[in-house]
């Protein structure tokens, strides 16, 4: 009894963070029902994963983007730019992958760098900045596909990061072992990471939850990641898309939540004034998250070239806008300083599994843009409220 | 006979959410004179004037408003611009891009059925400027004018509503001497047209020359109204009534006072801004030495915080001329980390705007200046964090259940000694303090000074900027008093008292 009270004033202090996962969970649920179960089924969960990758990776870098009270509406175009880039490095020029890969993300960095130069330097909004990037960056990605149309890739290794999976050494009946030996590590690592922050915390004599509670949040986590790769270890396994968004959201994680740059990030997003005069480089922060971001557009570009294994003249169409969706509806504050690389990501699952299950169900392609525009606006009501409803408290 | 008063403010009383602002003001207008409204910042003056004019509206103060024999309840500004009163506050209410003409009637266009007749407008704003004796195209854009020509355009505007009574809020204030005489002049004139006037104003200079009667309010009341005509106004008897209040005993004592080596000293420091087009901070020099406090007492806008930040890594892009000395050394900061890690910290004068992050929690406040204190390799120890900032909170005694609260929630006090414990982490050798207790109630105040007594026992210097007279009598060691962006006098404590002060900072 003790246990649900706890387990209740979590929640009720968390709403906010919960409540996303709660959401994700009901719309999984519900379309697991209404599609007898195929929703959840092993092939429609990694084919859900991997066509949200290259969508999942643009909304951890304009998470960033927006926490610091700026837009980068570029990020679609270049993605498709650098994207053909890469197909023509590759094809073309004959450049092996393992050097192509290094060469776009650098080049991704000096995208960010122009956007970062144009907002932090001469002071034009972000707005408007990106917009004329965005414009440029759709004059270019056609200008290199003018001749050739759409330039097929044909490189194995290339398409393999938005196609393959990783090697299943054996199988234990239907399931990949290397997936089964990943999730295992994976749930192994969190158990250790949580043990070692609850014995720190207690080293230093501070407040931590309940060890029954503790024992039941590790257990319920641990499950979820159990399930997800049991599901997927029975399809393929991991694909290579899976454990490079992974990558990411750990670094970007970390990157947010444990250090010195990611506090100041959030410091100059809630009030760039007082950021300032408490000695932080207001400029270099904007320079340093226009430069992930446009790192971030390059490696959505690979990936979505690579899951399409060529490189067409309207790549990246409308991506910047479904980043900065999957941003908001994961909790990103418009107003800046606030959002959550992780919500930002289970933002970017939400959105993608309403198409996959609308899909499923065969609703037309008309209603889905509906449905999807009304969870948006839903998401930021409950944002504004669930806020509202704290700074009263 | 007939009433000599145009307004009558009986037993006005204004509070805000438990600071009484006015108490039982009083405050009577003859028709046709230029009357001055005086009284320290804070003193309750533009409290008064925007009780006057409905910004507070009719049932948020008590007492009445007599206006032309009538007792007025206005519930928005439209209802007293409607009888004829105009206000023209310091931060100029004029739209920058637009002109002359739009801006003279803007919300009171000139119509033809139901589009405005642009050519009308022109004619008429001819005739607005003429009678404010401004010689500009009314095509012209506000923003091409100087200050003491915007100025002459709000009077304008004022003008073109059929002004009674024109209440100005330091209309000199930004002008050189030539602009104000001829804002003074301009004043005469109107009175000579039947034109009733309020003024307020620091300037006592000015407030002699043109004034007929002079009010003076001190902590929300009013001390006393002083008539022309019967030679009761001189310098000596405003200040006398502006100041006056007793220093009590909510300053703790200091035993120990032993200075050491100076600080931080700056030579003939002038500090321009571009954005105004003109020195904020003139030919200032001054010092702080080791365990000292020095207060800078003058009135708002007198470029006291501009000195700070011009001081504090320049944060404004001012351009500066003179000489910063550090310890002895030469130094120039480019931006105000460099100041902060020469051991100098800054706590501002507006905590909400520039100081605090409201949206984050005291910890993550307390910590933000000096992240790698807690940090390797630039990853955070968050347990640390939590640590220290639980430390500053018990010792400076924020009152928060939790450091993990947002400092968006706290009380002003707490607010303010969050600031404090997010500087104190730096461990400066000098802080400088901005209004350290502006909008703070007694008790935190008191709690504030004993921390500042207590740093400079342990040998840190502050630099003090007060707009209350007795808080800088009452904690400093020397003031220096500035107006208008330069040093009028530096006073040894023993010899400063609040008419001295309030002399040369109405200089």
């Amino acid at each position: 009894m003790k246990l649900l009270k706890e387990a209740k004033s979590l929640i009720s202090v968390n709403i906010r963070d919960y409540g996303m996962y709660i959401a994700l969970f009901i719309i999984m649920l519900t379309f697991s029902i209404m599609t007898d179960g195929l929703f959840m089924s092993s092939r429609n969960i990694s084919n859900l994963i991997d066509a949200t990758g290259y969508i999942a990776v643009l909304a951890v870098g304009m998470t960033l983007v927006i926490v610091i009270r700026h837009i980068d509406l570029s990020v679609g175009f270049a993605a498709g730019f650098l994207g053909a880039i890469a197909a023509i490095l590759l094809t073309q020029a004959g450049v092996p992958v393992y050097i192509t890969i290094p060469v776009i993300l650098v080049l991704g960095i000096i995208v960010g760098l122009f956007n970062g130069f144009l907002v932090a330097q001469m002071g034009i909004p972000s707005f408007v900045a990106s917009l004329a990037a965005m414009l440029i960056f759709r004059g270019a990605l056609l200008r290199v596909t003018e001749k050739t149309g759409t330039i097929i890739v044909k490189d194995e290794h290339f398409n393999a990061i938005g196609n393959g999976f990783i090697p299943a050494i054996a199988k234990i009946g239907e399931l990949n072992l290397l997936s089964m030996i990943i999730g295992v590590v994976i749930i192994a690592l969190f158990i250790y990471f949580e043990i070692s922050k609850r014995r720190n915390k207690l080293k230093y004599n501070f407040e931590v939850i309940s060890s029954g509670m503790f024992a039941l949040k590790i257990t319920f986590i641990s499950a979820i990641i159990a399930y997800i790769t049991w599901i997927l270890a029975g399809y393929n396994g991991f694909s290579w898309t899976v454990v490079i968004v992974m990558i990411v959201v750990v670094i970007y994680h970390f990157l947010t939540t444990s250090t010195v740059i990611g506090r100041h990030i959030y410091a100059v997003g809630s009030n760039p004034e007082a950021a300032h005069l408490s000695g932080i480089s207001v400029k270099k922060i904007t320079y340093i998250v226009f430069c992930s971001m446009g790192m971030l557009s390059a490696l959505s570009g690979i990936l979505f070239t690579s899951r399409l294994q060529s490189a067409t003249t309207t790549a990246g169409t409308l991506f910047e806008l479904d980043a900065i969706a999957a941003a908001y509806v994961g909790g990103v504050s418009a107003a800046g300083g606030v959002g959550k690389i992780t919500g930002s990501i289970i933002g970017a699952i939400v959105m993608a599994s309403l198409s996959s299950g609308m899909n499923l169900l065969g609703v037309g392609i008309s209603y889905q843009y509906m449905i999807r525009g009304g969870v948006l606006a839903l998401a930021v009501i409950f944002d504004v409220m669930t806020r509202r409803q704290r700074a009263r408290a | 006979m007939m009433n000599p008063y145009i307004l009558e403010m009986n037993n006005i009383s204004k509070e805000f959410t438990g600071v009484k602002a006015l108490s039982n003001v009083n405050f009577k207008v003859n028709k046709g004179e230029i009357h001055c409204l005086i009284g320290e910042n804070g003193a309750g003056k533009s409290t008064l004037m925007k009780v006057l004019s409905g910004v507070y509206p009719h049932g948020t103060y008590s007492g009445d408003i007599v206006y032309e024999g009538q007792v007025q309840s206005f519930s928005k500004i439209s209802d007293s611009v409607k009888t004829g009163i105009a206000i023209i506050y310091q931060e100029l209410a004029l739209f920058p891009d637009l002109t002359v003409y739009e801006n003279i009637f803007a919300g009171n266009e000139v119509k033809k059925g139901s589009v405005v007749d642009w050519n009308q407008t022109i004619i008429k704003a001819q005739e607005m400027l003429n009678k404010v004796k401004l010689n500009v195209n009314p095509e012209v854009l506000i923003k091409d004018l100087g200050v003491g020509k915007q100025q002459l355009v709000e009077i304008a505007k004022a003008l073109s509503k059929d002004v009674k009574l024109l209440i100005l809020d330091e209309p000199t204030a930004a002008l050189n001497e030539d602009d104000s005489e001829n804002l003074l002049q301009l004043l005469r004139e109107l009175k000579n047209q039947g034109i009733t006037c309020i003024m307020i104003s620091h300037k006592l200079k000015e407030v002699i020359a043109i004034a007929d009667q002079v009010t003076v309010l001190r902590d929300g009341q009013t001390i006393c109204t002083l008539d022309a005509s019967k030679n009761e106004i001189s310098e000596a008897v405003i200040i006398k009534n502006m100041v006056g209040r007793e220093i009590d005993d909510i300053y703790p004592k200091r035993n120990k006072k032993e200075f050491g080596n100076t600080v931080l000293e700056i030579k003939n420091w002038t500090a321009f801004d571009p954005k105004l087009g003109r020195d904020v901070v003139k030919d200032v020099s001054l010092h702080v030495k080791k365990g000292e406090i020095v207060g800078i007492a003058g009135l708002m806008g007198s470029g006291r915080t501009e000195l700070a930040q011009s001081i504090f890594g320049n944060p404004k892009s001012y351009k500066l001329r003179g000489e910063l000395f550090s310890g002895g050394v030469k130094k120039v900061f480019k931006n105000p980390k460099e100041a902060i890690n020469d051991g100098i910290a800054y706590v501002t004068e507006d905590r909400k705007g520039d100081g605090l992050f409201l949206i984050q929690d005291i910890k993550q406040n307390i910590s933000v200046a000096n992240l790698h204190a807690i940090s390797s390799q630039g990853v955070i120890n968050n347990n640390e964090e939590v640590k220290i900032s639980n430390e500053y909170k018990q010792s400076i005694n924020i009152k928060a259940p939790s450091v993990e609260q947002l400092v968006g929630n706290l009380s002003g006090g707490n607010q303010q000694k969050v600031s404090l414990g997010k500087w104190l982490f730096v461990n400066p050798k000098l802080l400088i303090l901005d209004e350290p207790t502006r909008g703070i109630d007694v008790g935190a105040k008191y709690e504030i000074y004993t921390l500042m007594n207590r740093l400079i026992s342990e040998g840190m210097s502050i630099i003090m900027i007060s707009s209350e007279l007795t808080e800088v009598l009452g904690m400093s060691d020397r003031i220096y008093v500035m107006a208008e962006g330069q040093i009028k006098g530096e006073l040894p404590i023993d010899e400063a008292d609040q008419e001295k002060i309030m002399k040369l900072a109405t200089q």
